[in-house]
């Protein structure tokens, strides 16, 4: 076995060391961090203001001064240099300590956030207290650990986008992306839904209140959409509420899929989405981490489209849990609303297995077929039993399976913590059920793909490296192929790194997008086609 | 069955064995002294300065082998026993072969240099040589300045690798420009900007004379015929490569400084075939060289070398010249012919634009006469290569690429279009009044 064995020696290993300023830069962010870490052990500050100021201001210009030294003085291109001789961007120790740390402070923020200091009632203790004037500031009510988890998300987006733009200055794609993802962030995300809920049972609401939205989250990343409180709120909150409520459907059901058609899932995945700004910006260290085996994409495969099943099914039981029985009420009843969630599933898999069904591999059409079974079954069996349970189990139950083992476990602490260890898209490539849809789209109706530069592949493998979703995109561009798959967001990183110029994002006509025609230029064209046939 | 025996692993002989495979179930067998699987050679600057592992540059998993069929073997072909059909590994192990293909390539060209085998000199081709320089040139420490001989696509490669460890590198030119055997002034002009741009010591028109030991047989520093004494720890030698053939003395095989192929890839010995950077033509194709020690030649000798084994004969015919690399941060493209101001042909007219902010140029070769399009050199700007494919074949002229060039561009969105500026250069060189149309996606992907 040729094994690229790693010296143990503390001499003949390539420059690491950080420089003055780098140090310098470290010691000012990890000051901010040891503001919020005091304010952990209930050291109260006298003056919260302040001292937030000063933590927040101390972490986002360590960051961005560490970054302007590593590639300031560095003419522009790629620069990758010894990405995998560094022990926090190779699994190293530094690698798994961070990744601890990350997923501990998200276990923390899920389940225990009273030790980062929420009180029920009362004020605000510790970390959380710390970030009240900021809450109070912004939407007059106190902090809370999702308010200071978003404002530590949206300064990391911020600080890193900032590195991430020196990193990548002479790409324009990724300077124009990285300013999208940030604005969406702060905007977004961050200060409009804070604004929003300032409104909350104003006179110009009639005394509605409206729930905090987070507008470019679509169902089913924000599963909780169409639950009973939501619904509730979208429509005691008169004309703006209701709006609200036909523009989360619209999100599904037509803005989404015309803008994958036009685009690919890239305008969302790697413009406007939250979890992928983050991946993108302070995830960006990490992006080679991804496992690019063909093991690793079949878990991906199954895990994925698992979880938009599940998800499908656990608000299908919600909405169906608080719909009511009596036609003379409204027409939206139990019965009615199943029947068109299964009119509506039927639709869209007769439509793919008639039209679609060259594009998939044997398993994919197996795991189709048998999913779809499940669920019409699953849906057939309401009529046969009584109220009170559908699909066999208490809506509740699978809502808070759901909300427990992917909205919590799965998204924030393996997807986030374990950025160092896995790779910065664990859970846009293996749990994102927004992502495996978009995906589906790109898959079958998008005029996106990545095209291949004829026969200019030197097989070099830069590219699937720096692919964070795991795609081997040297298997594809080594044969010529264009690269169509339902994982891909757009990231353009592939592209950018590639250094004979292969890889082109193109949103090209529909015709022959899929399974091009394969052809490496240079050679004669009579044999290519030879070469061709199959 | 027959047996397919292969030497050496590289795109070559890996690309006709995959076509083997999938044009028939032949046994085939690769043979390689240099590692257990394929990787891609082109890549191996990037396990140095620390992109990629050294598993990364393998493009295919290691079950894909055993899965498709495909013996490997490690060891050194010492002797091809041609009557008999054999060929010997090791000196014990024998293979017997119906076909034979040889497809081992090169190693780097010494031309006598006093201190050529010292310690602490190397070439970069094999795995072996970038194992040599992670001890040779580990960090700037250990290499306090290297010094590289030789200024072609190897060099600046080796440069740009020991650069990235922060070594200093001193980069000894036997030409006037860099690489101005192969691309025009301006271009190589550019070239030698951005070389020194990254702090190397450019020097040009310099000879290597000696490179000089210390007390333990290791370089210590290297005379120019400039009469200047370096100081290194580390001699990289990139002047060229030759076919890799050593061990076909006594085969009965011919060979000249390669092994001589026909058109359709044959030797003179019935069924052994070469390929890659070691097959030689007896006579050159087109404007191509006799030799062609480039990784997309080999592909295509792969490709065509296994439809002539798998039953249909076939000539290999290499389509229009193309070739790539990268100089630093600077990506370079290359379609058709364009020559240096030394392989110019009486009748190629050069049209040359150059930036004046960006490092960013392009050059056309066009008929003096007929203004047909003959090639482009493309610094800094990604052209589309079916585009310049199609307009060679379809012998369009100059105004015609000069108007449509906007359908070659294939840089990334939203980046800046240089069209405009390269077509009102054109127009005001040459007195014309071309307007560069918009680019059409109906054109480029051929839709009526």
């Amino acid at each position: 076995m040729s094994t690229y064995d790693r010296s143990m020696a503390l001499t003949g290993q390539p420059p690491v060391m950080l420089s003055r300023n780098q140090k310098i830069a470290t010691l000012v962010g990890m000051f901010g961090l040891a503001v919020i870490l005091l304010a952990a052990f209930n050291i109260n500050f006298p003056n919260k203001s302040l001292w937030l100021t000063i933590s927040l201001v101390s972490i986002t210009g360590g960051a961005v001064w560490y970054s302007w030294d590593a590639y300031m003085h560095k003419a522009p291109g790629i620069k990758n240099d010894g990405v995998w001789f560094k022990s926090l961007s190779s699994q190293g120790f530094w690698g798994w300590i961070a990744g601890i740390a990350l997923t501990g402070f998200y276990i923390v923020l899920y389940f225990y956030p009273e030790y980062l200091g929420l009180v029920a009632k009362g004020d605000n203790k510790g970390v959380i207290g710390l970030f009240d004037p900021l809450s109070k500031a912004l939407s007059g009510n106190p902090a809370s650990q999702w308010f200071v988890y978003g404002t530590l998300y949206t300064v990391a987006i911020l600080a890193f986008g900032i590195k991430f733009l020196w990193k990548y200055r002479h790409n324009r794609y990724e300077r124009i992306r990285t300013f999208s993802v940030m604005f969406f962030q702060t905007a977004f995300a961050f200060i409009i839904p804070e604004l929003m809920a300032r409104l909350n049972g104003s006179s110009l609401l009639n005394g509605g209140s409206l729930p905090y939205y987070d507008l470019k989250n679509m169902w089913p990343l924000n599963y909780y959409n169409f639950e009973g409180y939501r619904i509730k709120g979208f429509l005691s909150s008169g004309d703006i509420g209701f709006a609200m409520l036909i523009f989360g459907i619209a999100t599904i059901f037509i803005i989404s899929p015309v803008l994958t058609y036009k685009f690919g899932k890239r305008w969302y995945c790697s413009w406007v989405c939250g979890c992928g700004g983050l991946a993108e910006t302070a995830g960006d260290p990490f992006r080679h981490l991804s496992d690019k085996t063909v093991k690793a994409w079949n878990i991906e495969r199954w895990v994925i489209h698992s979880v938009v099943v599940f998800v499908t099914l656990m608000t299908t039981a919600v909405i169906y849990s608080y719909l009511g029985n009596d036609t003379s009420k409204y027409w939206l009843t139990k019965s009615s609303f199943l029947i068109g969630v299964a009119v509506l599933l039927t639709a869209v898999f007769v439509w793919v297995m008639l039209f679609k069904r060259e594009q998939f591999k044997k398993d994919a059409i197996y795991g189709a077929i048998g999913y779809f079974v499940i669920i019409i079954a699953l849906i057939g069996f309401h009529f046969y039993s009584g109220d009170g349970n559908v699909f066999l189990f208490k809506s509740g139950t699978l809502r808070k399976s759901y909300s427990f083992l992917i909205g919590s476990i799965f998204s924030g602490v393996i997807g986030t913590g374990f950025y160092p260890v896995l790779g910065n898209r664990v859970w846009c490539r293996f749990g994102c059920p927004m992502a495996a849809i978009l995906g589906f789209q790109q898959r079958l109706f998008s005029k996106f793909r990545i095209t291949t530069n004829g026969g200019q592949c030197i097989s070099c493998g830069n590219c699937s490296t720096y692919c964070e979703m795991g795609i081997d995109v040297r298997a594809y561009a080594q044969k010529g192929e264009n690269i169509v798959r339902s994982s891909c967001v757009g990231c353009g990183i592939c592209s950018a790194v590639c250094p004979r110029g292969v890889l082109k994002l193109e949103n090209g006509p529909l015709k022959g997008r899929i399974d091009s025609n394969q052809v490496l230029l240079g050679n004669d064209v009579d044999l290519m086609k030879l070469v061709n046939q199959k | 069955m027959e047996n397919i025996v292969i030497i050496g692993n590289g795109i070559a002989g890996v690309t006709a064995a995959r076509h083997i495979r999938k044009l028939s179930d032949k046994r085939i067998i690769i043979i390689s002294a240099e590692t257990d699987y394929f990787f891609s050679r082109t890549a191996l600057m990037y396990v140095y300065m620390g992109h990629m592992k050294f598993e990364h540059i393998q493009p295919y998993e290691n079950w894909f082998w055993e899965k498709n069929g495909i013996e490997l073997v490690r060891g050194y072909v010492t002797h091809v026993d041609t009557p008999n059909k054999q060929v010997l590994v090791d000196g014990s192990r024998a293979f017997h072969y119906h076909k034979l293909i040889i497809a081992t390539g090169s190693k780097p060209n010494k031309f006598g240099w006093p201190g050529q085998d010292l310690h602490g000199v190397q070439g970069l081709y094999s795995k072996q040589d970038l194992d040599l320089l992670e001890t040779n040139a580990p960090n700037k420490e250990a290499c306090k300045r290297a010094v590289i001989v030789g200024g072609g696509l190897i060099g600046i490669e080796l440069a740009e690798m020991l650069r990235s460890r922060d070594i200093p590198v001193t980069f000894l030119v036997r030409e006037t420009s860099f690489w101005n055997g192969v691309l025009p002034e301006g271009e190589s002009q550019l070239i030698n900007e951005h070389i020194r741009e990254h702090h190397i010591d450019l020097q040009l028109a310099t000879n290597l004379v000696e490179i000089i030991p210390d007390e333990n047989g290791k370089v210590k520093a290297v005379t120019t015929d400039k009469g200047d004494t370096i100081a290194c720890d580390m001699v990289g030698l990139t002047a060229g490569v030759t076919p890799n053939i050593d061990f076909l003395k006594a085969s009965g095989i011919e060979f000249g400084r390669g092994v001589k192929v026909n058109r359709y890839l044959e030797t003179n010995v019935a069924d052994v075939y070469a390929i890659g950077d070691c097959a030689e033509q007896h006579e050159a194709i087109g404007n191509r060289r006799p030799i062609e020690a480039v990784w997309y030649t080999g592909r295509m000798m792969g490709e065509t070398v296994a439809q002539t084994i798998c039953g249909n004969r076939i000539e290999y015919r290499p389509g229009h010249w193309f070739n790539s690399a990268k100089f630093l941060d600077i990506e370079y493209q290359t379609y058709g012919w364009v020559f240096s101001e030394r392989g110019k042909k009486e009748f190629e007219q050069h049209f040359h634009w150059r930036d004046d902010k960006e490092n960013l140029c392009v050059t056309i070769a066009f008929h003096k006469e007929t203004k047909q399009f003959l090639g482009i050199n493309t610094f800094g700007i990604r052209m589309r290569h079916e585009i310049f494919d199609r307009w060679l074949t379809q012998q369009r002229d100059v105004e015609y690429v000069m108007e449509h060039l906007a359908d070659a561009n294939f840089d990334p969105e939203f980046y800046a279009n240089y069209e405009h500026k390269i077509v009102s250069k054109f127009n005001s060189d040459f007195g014309k009044s071309i307007k560069s149309k918009k680019k059409s996606i109906k054109r480029i992907f051929q839709i009526s």
